[in-house]
């Protein structure tokens, strides 16, 4: 096959987007998918597709975002696109990312700015793929974006619950019986905080939510245009494994982040910045919606007694009154302690 | 099918060559190492686990010593290790990985998909036996598990071979008319880090033989927008599995093909399949692979001395198995004796893989030579002379119709 010598340099645009009105008009992640009705992963595709443009090579790791998403004869994608392991997530993309370089490198591609992008879901990236992705975070030399969707369940297996499964939800290994209510007694893994806090060389890593659309766009450009390994967790309401009215995910989108259940924040230049509501929150100009709002809508939480809903609360309550930084650093730090201490003089040295 | 067999005792008498090659005292992972720079290799995934890993850290002294350029990842683990090789080879990088023993157990999710998506990589297997209990010696259970997924499979026994393979591995896992994996395998100790005389060619004569790496309309790339391994189910399974089979079908003459160039260009690696030592008056034949045949060459040289007409023959690839040659070749004995470094419990006549196989590949010859198995030198035990001796009575035996059972463990203590 004959490939591009120059490809035109306004094929790759990571630019930030001001307005709803800037969203690049062209999709290149179309029909051809038999996700559910509702999904927000599958916007969660067509977001990231359409922020990172044509020059782009997809790597998607098992998952619905496979086998839903990626039949023969009816793939949506209209970039490049490659199934991955459902550990692999990490892997593929530094394999990628470090192919390409060496090639360019040598000589034997032309150089050009290439956006390598992984997905994986929750079993696959804060599951199995954790230890993938966290050896990706330390390959600074390489530039790629992993994106974790976070369904909160195997949701293509059956609804099985992941390490990412909120406490107390119900799932086809953790239903609610005649004599345990509660099966799944975990609390949520707190895996964008391990990442963020376990990686100093990650150029960006950003939590989103398809229900701010054009924040997460322009956080999957900020993590291709980091120049370095990005990683963005994102959380996806599911119809079929939260139980509710498909017409609500973005609705529920929405609260996870109100009820502080879920923060928006990201990380550039080693800074940690906290963004939208989550930022509204945390300065005190919103306030937080109790978590009942949120969890009483799924029918995964429907067994929840007063008791559960006060055990969750006061868990969330924990994230932002206990945790460093809220939502994001999953502990705090011991009253009175300085955060920062200056640098020594150079003639101590 | 007709097959044209060689002269039986193979001659490796190099021929006059044009160019002047280097001589190096090399280990088996060194030699790997040495082909690896001349066919300019891109990326390589390493992880530590012995003995393989004695080639990466060879590949990782080039590189430091600036005589080597590619991206050398090491991973968190095999399964990373062997993935993104994977996903480098898919973008169009010519890729190299390896592991020995649960090492390459643990990569065996990437194994599979790598035979599926029909990628050239090449990987050094330096056998090991697999845990538990844990033995850091040889034993080929651990590449032989791979040997229904489409992976093309090679064993080697010295340096010089290690290297040649190597090389060849390249050439025929990359021809467009097979693009499967290969994994050279190297026994753990007795190869991957015993030293031997390695003739290395100039760098021209390594790129004149090996083309470059070309997917063709298989690159992953953004020119070529195209979607790799979506969801087909039943509707499109089988059809693809048949396309596997059929690569693997044309791998023989791929194989033959590249040994006859680099036989014409280097003087060496005549027999790409089976290789004789004093077979052209034997009655008898002990096989195996590997390493294997350096003991079993002196086994045969003391019988000899006792006047048993006696040989040796090394299989060289097992994936693809040349059933035809094997039948061919080994069909004119009286007895042969199939020696497994490996196990297959609860197998048919509970034996070694290779002996399953060789039956298997006799079932429908006219010619059926008494056959028995010899399963020994586990964890890297070594074959002795009295090992030698008691192998060829038992084949004697058989041949007579003497002995009940067809496998035989040796030098097993009571």
């Amino acid at each position: 096959m004959t490939l591009t010598t120059t490809p035109p340099a306004e094929l790759v645009d990571l630019s930030s987007i001001k307005t709803v009105k800037q969203v690049p008009y062209t999709e290149y992640f179309v029909s051809g998918h038999r996700t559910c009705q509702g999904c927000e992963s599958a916007l969660v595709m067509r977001y990231i597709a359409k922020a990172a443009g044509p020059r782009t090579i997809v790597l998607g790791s098992t998952g619905c975002m496979y086998v839903a998403n990626t039949s023969y004869y009816t793939t949506p994608w209209v970039v490049p696109w490659m199934h991955t392991q459902l550990g692999a997530a990490g892997s593929a993309a530094l394999g990628a990312a470090a192919g390409l370089k060496v090639l360019m490198r040598k000589g034997k591609l032309a150089n050009e700015l290439i956006n390598v992008i992984a997905f994986c879901g929750d079993g696959g990236g804060a599951d199995m793929g954790l230890g993938a992705i966290s050896a990706a975070l330390t390959h600074a030399e390489y530039r790629f974006l992993i994106i974790l969707y976070d369904n909160e369940s195997y949701a293509n297996t059956d609804i099985q619950l992941s390490g990412s499964t909120p406490y107390g939800a119900v799932t086809t290994f953790s239903p609610s019986g005649k004599k345990r209510r509660i099966m799944h007694t975990r609390w949520k893994k707190n895996t964008p905080g391990a990442l963020v806090a376990g990686h100093p060389d990650a150029a960006y890593i950003a939590t989103a939510c398809a229900s701010y659309g054009v924040d997460f766009m322009n956080k999957v450009r900020k993590g291709l245009a980091a120049g370095g390994p990005a990683f963005i967790h994102v959380l996806d309401p599911c119809p079929k494994g939260w139980h509710y009215d498909p017409q609500l995910s973005h609705e529920l989108g929405k609260l996870a982040i109100e009820t502080g259940i879920w923060s928006l924040w990201e990380m550039e230049d080693h800074t940690v910045k906290l963004n939208g509501t989550t930022r509204a929150i945390a300065t005190g100009r919103a306030k937080r919606k109790p978590v009942r709002e949120y969890l009483s809508q799924q029918g995964r939480f429907a067994h929840f007694t007063e008791e559960d809903y006060a055990l969750f609360q006061r868990r969330v309550d924990e994230q932002w009154t206990k945790w460093l930084i809220p939502g994001v650093v999953s502990f705090g730090i011991e009253a009175g302690t300085p955060l920062n201490t200056p640098a020594p003089a150079a003639a101590d040295v | 099918m007709v097959i044209a067999v060689p002269p039986h005792t193979t001659s490796n008498a190099a021929r006059p060559k044009k160019f002047e090659e280097e001589e190096l005292l090399l280990t088996g992972s060194e030699a790997i190492a040495h082909a690896l720079r001349l066919a300019d290799v891109d990326i390589v995934g390493a992880y530590p686990i012995r003995p393989y890993d004695a080639v990466m850290q060879a590949v990782a002294a080039m590189i430091a010593d600036g005589k080597m350029d590619c991206e050398y990842i090491v991973a968190e683990g095999e399964h990373s290790q062997f993935e993104l090789v994977k996903h480098a080879s898919a973008v169009g990088a010519r890729s190299f990985v390896g592991s020995s023993g649960v090492g390459w157990f643990y990569a065996f999710e990437a194994i599979a998909v790598t035979a599926g998506l029909r990628l050239p990589v090449v990987a050094n297997v330096g056998n090991r036996a697999l845990d538990d209990p844990g033995a850091f010696g040889v034993e080929h259970n651990d590449a032989l598990a791979v040997r229904d997924l489409g992976w093309l499979m090679t064993w080697v026994e010295t340096g010089q071979e290690a290297f040649d393979a190597a090389v060849i591995a390249y050439k025929v896992a990359e021809d467009p008319r097979v693009m499967l994996p290969c994994a050279v395998s190297t026994d753990g100790a007795f190869l991957t880090h015993s030293q031997h005389l390695v003739k290395i060619p100039p760098r021209e004569v390594v790129e004149q033989f090996l083309p470059k790496y070309d997917l063709g309309d298989r690159l992953f790339h953004p020119d070529n927008p195209i979607t790799i391994a979506p969801q087909v189910d039943q509707d499109w399974l089988t059809e693809i599995r048949k396309q596997n089979d059929a690569a693997m079908r044309r791998a023989p003459d791929v194989i033959r093909e590249a040994y006859r160039e680099y036989y014409e260009l280097t003087g060496r690696q005549r027999e790409p399949f089976v290789e004789e030592y004093m077979t052209d008056d034997a009655d008898y034949v002990l096989v195996g692979q590997g390493t294997i045949a350096m003991p079993g060459r002196v086994i045969v040289r003391r019988l000899r001395e006792q006047g048993h007409k006696v040989g040796f023959a090394r299989l060289k690839w097992f994936r693809p198995f040349p059933a035809d040659e094997v039948v061919e070749r080994l069909g004119r004995f009286k007895g042969v004796g199939i020696i497994d470094r490996d196990y297959s419990f609860g197998s048919p006549h509970h034996g070694g893989v290779l002996f399953t196989e060789f039956r298997a590949a006799f079932y429908d010859s006219p010619k059926r030579p008494a056959m028995i198995n010899i399963i020994g030198g586990l964890g890297g035990r070594e074959f002795t002379a009295a090992d030698g001796q008691e192998m060829f009575n038992l084949l004697q035996q058989a041949t007579a119709g003497e002995l009940k059972t067809n496998v035989h463990w040796i030098g097993v203590r009571e």
